[in-house]
């Protein structure tokens, strides 16, 4: 059997670009969610007593009620962010499932642009509701001497949230193969539906941790 | 034995050890977890719903030190930076 654990390998070249498989992936499913999401505000819009229309407002309604369970207040922008982090990661998770598709979050690549993303966006959003010095000044509380700390923590959740996500899909990707190549047709079933869950699950965390990093970033006196 | 040889064995042995270690740590810390959301449930039913959320997000928090180690034992496996090819 072929295990691929690390490094993409190169499809074809675009000029100067590499097209590694993790990249078609990732766009296509990227493409098949704005599909859905232009028929969606096309049903909302036009029929809104459509399936397509309750299912959006199902989806958008779920995702502002978890961001407001933690923040502790609705918050569009950050519902927005958290919204299409789940929505992407969990359908690159999902088209795993799919025979001869390896999923995009397989990839360290991948989950570390995620968590870069999330990175960047905790002082966008903390400068963005408390100022620049508003928000510097936590990385100087409760004690001075704490900034070293607020430092490693800043980074070491980046690096614990892709190696999350990458490790969980990656081995589920990984279990399912090695079965396929020792046991055969039906035995790896149980396995591929725990990976759905570990799929849905890790999406869930990754999204839920994100708006606990930036809630945290940007006001003090929610409890986060 | 070639060092080669060497190298691979020590590599495969040690994400053997890597996996069993990584593994019980968080078997433990996830019962722990498991066992006081079943307490608090047990107390509170009509906090199930954020208790289960809780629940989920600590689960996977805790597993991940189990995922640590599960890729340092693939890196040991699969991309050995000190094995030749």
């Amino acid at each position: 059997m072929n295990v691929r654990v690390f490094g993409d390998p190169r499809l074809f070249e675009i000029g100067p670009v590499p097209i590694t498989e993790t990249m078609l992936s990732s766009l296509a499913v990227s493409a098949l969610l704005v599909f859905f999401a232009l028929w969606m505000r096309w049903a909302v819009a036009n029929r809104p007593d459509s399936l397509m229309a309750t299912l959006a407002r199902i989806i958008v309604q779920r995702i502002d009620q978890s961001v407001q369970d933690i923040l502790g207040k609705s918050n569009p922008a950050v519902a927005g962010m958290a919204g299409s982090l789940f929505l992407f990661i969990a359908a690159c998770n999902i088209s795993g499932q799919l025979p001869g598709v390896h999923p995009a979050t397989a990839s360290l690549a991948t989950t570390s642009a995620l968590a870069i993303v999330v990175f960047l966006t905790v002082p966008l959003a903390g400068v963005r509701a408390r100022g620049v010095g508003g928000y510097l000044k936590h990385y100087f509380s409760p004690n001075p001497l704490l900034f070293p700390l607020h430092m490693v923590s800043e980074i070491s959740r980046t690096v614990a949230l892709a190696m999350r996500l990458f490790g969980n899909v990656m081995s589920g990707h990984l279990v399912v193969g090695l079965l396929v190549a020792l046991a055969g047709v039906l035995v790896p079933m149980p396995f591929m539906a725990l990976d759905l869950l570990i799929g849905m699950l890790q999406a869930y965390i990754f999204a839920i941790l994100s708006t606990l990093f930036i809630g945290a970033a940007i006001g003090p006196e929610e409890n986060a | 034995m070639t060092d080669q040889t060497v190298i691979q064995m020590a590599s495969i042995i040690a994400a053997g050890i890597t996996m069993a270690f990584g593994a019980v740590g968080a078997a433990i810390g996830e019962s722990k977890i498991a066992a006081a959301a079943m307490d608090a449930l047990a107390r509170q039913p009509d906090e199930s719903a954020s208790i289960t959320r809780t629940l989920f997000v600590s689960l996977a928090m805790v597993e991940s030190t189990a995922i640590f180690c599960l890729v340092i034992a693939l890196i040991l496996i699969f991309a050995n930076p000190f094995t030749a090819g």
